[in-house]
């Protein structure tokens, strides 16, 4: 049952992969090599090889060296800067879990906070990422707490867990309220405390809540990890190897694909640790396909 | 010796606002020791709310309860009564065995002890085959059996049931009661009993209260004489129709008084 679920799933994926592949292929061959206009305004892209690469001239790119005469094949590269930026989001994600599900436990538990504080929660997320980058990056070198002194990584995975948190935080909370009263008055009558009916009641009942909020929040950190290694220039990370080859896309059009489909491996990885959770947390739950 | 005591309870919700509902007025009410007593009225006569006022998950305006000599806030801290609602009110993402065991993990008894008494309590609802299996995947019967083991698994000396039944269909009802009576006289448990349907109180109860809204009281007790062993037999007998008439006599005068001739909203006649 389970492993014809997860077979059907990845045969989904390999035909969603395939049909975007001859889509791109079919643009090409269809497409205005300089663009197309409509009314007046440029709409259709330029299906030439520059804007277009071929799909095997992407996938060949990986074989070859980063910069010319080098013996470090780009897919090593690009490899290293996708593991790199993962440990960020990871530590985003779970910086942002924390925090999300702590808010959220603290608003359940008070209302008084839940009133005072979501208002300025969902306000921060207006905030643009852009705006907050440099600034959580000045931190790096300069803030020191104690013997502790704030790495520069550490800036582009709090910007995840700026994105990461609120998805959790609201997600959690509902799911926290959604224990039926009738359950919670079942845990009046045998005297349960505050903690017995948060543990035994409120979280399980959260679970089916939580984990599309994971899901949110783990993209969240991925976006917000990349965002932030674009818009400082952090080394080391996908969102670097971007900028830096997207300056060679005239000359090595190939060479950007490269990195794109790393911070695209990146976003699967992530919503793919989440999804395992999924399966592993709902397993023993009513599926809904049976109403 | 009572099991329970209800002395001059009164309760008002929202007292001295213009949203003031006098829930309760003056209840008295004492039940022996493996009595089975259930409460009867229309909506809004307070018969939950009484409930709930025993169980100690509300705090009465005025007058006392007591459940075992106690006090029912300590009653409830030492889970002297179990209690069991419309909805079996099951945890989905435990086992049938693990949700009976709920109460005791609560009260902090050790694993092998939880276990072994959930396996006893599945024996006397008579489901020992699904300890194992999600309550999703029960029948709405079979649930609320598991919800009557939960509320026994302390062996607590009083029940608290919420009409329990009333979401079964009738045959499945019918068979619940039989089988409520069963377990309730191999435990010798005492019962308080909410429900709407006349037969379903007279069939089960020692003592049927009869309870009116507006303000919510009691208005009069009859007492069931079927004899301690009840059958489907007992479904046929004369007294068996004789107290469904007297119960249904008291609630017709319940709702004179306030001279409406309607039937009694709330109240099944089946």
């Amino acid at each position: 049952m389970l492993m014809r679920r997860i077979a059907y799933r990845s045969s989904m994926f390999v035909v969603a992969i395939a049909s975007v592949v001859a889509l791109w292929e079919f643009y090409k061959i269809v497409g205005p090599q300089d663009g197309g206009k409509l009314f007046g305004v440029s709409i259709l892209p330029r299906a030439n090889n520059t804007a277009m690469p071929h799909v095997w001239t992407m996938l060949s790119r990986y074989n070859r060296p980063e910069v010319r005469g080098s013996d470090t094949k780009i897919w090593s590269v690009v490899l290293s800067g996708t593991l790199f930026s993962l440990r960020l989001s990871l530590a985003g994600f779970f910086l942002g879990t924390t925090i999300g599900v702590g808010l959220a436990v603290l608003m359940s538990r008070f209302k008084v906070v839940q009133r005072g504080l979501l208002p300025y929660l969902v306000m921060s997320q207006t905030v643009p990422l852009i705006a907050l980058a440099p600034l959580v990056v000045s931190w790096g070198g300069k803030l020191q707490i104690g013997s502790f002194e704030w790495p520069r990584w550490l800036s582009a995975s709090i910007l995840g867990t700026f994105l990461a948190f609120f998805p959790i935080a609201v997600g959690t909370l509902r799911g926290l309220a959604s224990a039926p009263v009738a359950a919670v008055e079942l845990m009046d009558s045998y005297a349960a405390s505050w903690k017995q009916i948060l543990f035994k009641l409120r979280f399980p009942a959260a679970v089916p809540f939580m984990v599309p909020a994971f899901k949110l929040g783990a993209s969240g950190a991925v976006v917000g990890v990349v965002v932030a290694e674009i818009s400082t220039g952090l080394k080391g990370g996908i969102g670097r190897l971007i900028i830096e080859y997207a300056r060679e896309a005239t000359g090595d059009p190939a060479k950007v694909f490269t990195a794109v489909f790393g911070a695209a491996a990146l976003g699967i990885t992530m919503s793919g640790i989440v999804a395992l959770s999924d399966v592993l947390l709902m397993r023993n739950r009513p599926k809904e396909t049976s109403a | 010796m009572s099991a329970l005591e209800v002395v001059g309870v009164s309760k008002i919700f929202n007292q001295g606002t213009p949203k003031q509902v006098d829930a309760l007025v003056d209840v008295n009410l004492t039940v022996n020791p493996s009595e089975f007593v259930s409460l009867i009225g229309p909506s809004g006569c307070g018969k939950s709310t009484l409930l709930r006022l025993i169980a100690n998950l509300l705090e009465p305006t005025s007058g006392a309860v007591s459940v075992n000599k106690k006090t029912a806030a300590q009653a409830r801290l030492d889970q002297d009564y179990g209690m069991a609602f419309q909805q079996a009110g099951l945890f989905d993402w435990r086992t049938v065995s693990k949700n009976i065991e709920l109460p005791l993990e609560l009260k902090g008894w050790d694993k092998t002890k939880r276990e072994a008494r959930a396996k006893e309590m599945l024996e006397l609802v008579k489901l020992p085959e699904f300890a194992d299996l999600y309550p999703w995947q029960l029948s709405g019967g079979m649930q609320q059996r598991i919800a009557i083991a939960r509320a026994l698994a302390a062996h607590p000396p009083l029940l608290l049931m919420d009409e329990p039944f009333g979401a079964l269909d009738e045959m499945t009802r019918e068979y619940m009661q039989g089988e409520l009576l069963r377990i309730c006289g191999e435990t010798a448990t005492t019962v308080v009993f909410v429900t709407h349907s006349i037969p379903e109180a007279v069939y089960l109860s020692n003592r049927v209260i009869v309870m009116s809204p507006r303000p919510g009281r009691i208005t009069s007790v009859i007492d069931v004489d079927l004899g301690s062993k009840r059958n489907e037999d007992t479904r046929a007998a004369d007294g068996f129709f004789r107290s469904i008439t007297a119960v249904r006599e008291a609630l017709r005068g319940t709702h004179a008084e306030h001279a409406s001739a309607n039937a009694i909203r709330g109240v099944e006649d089946r």
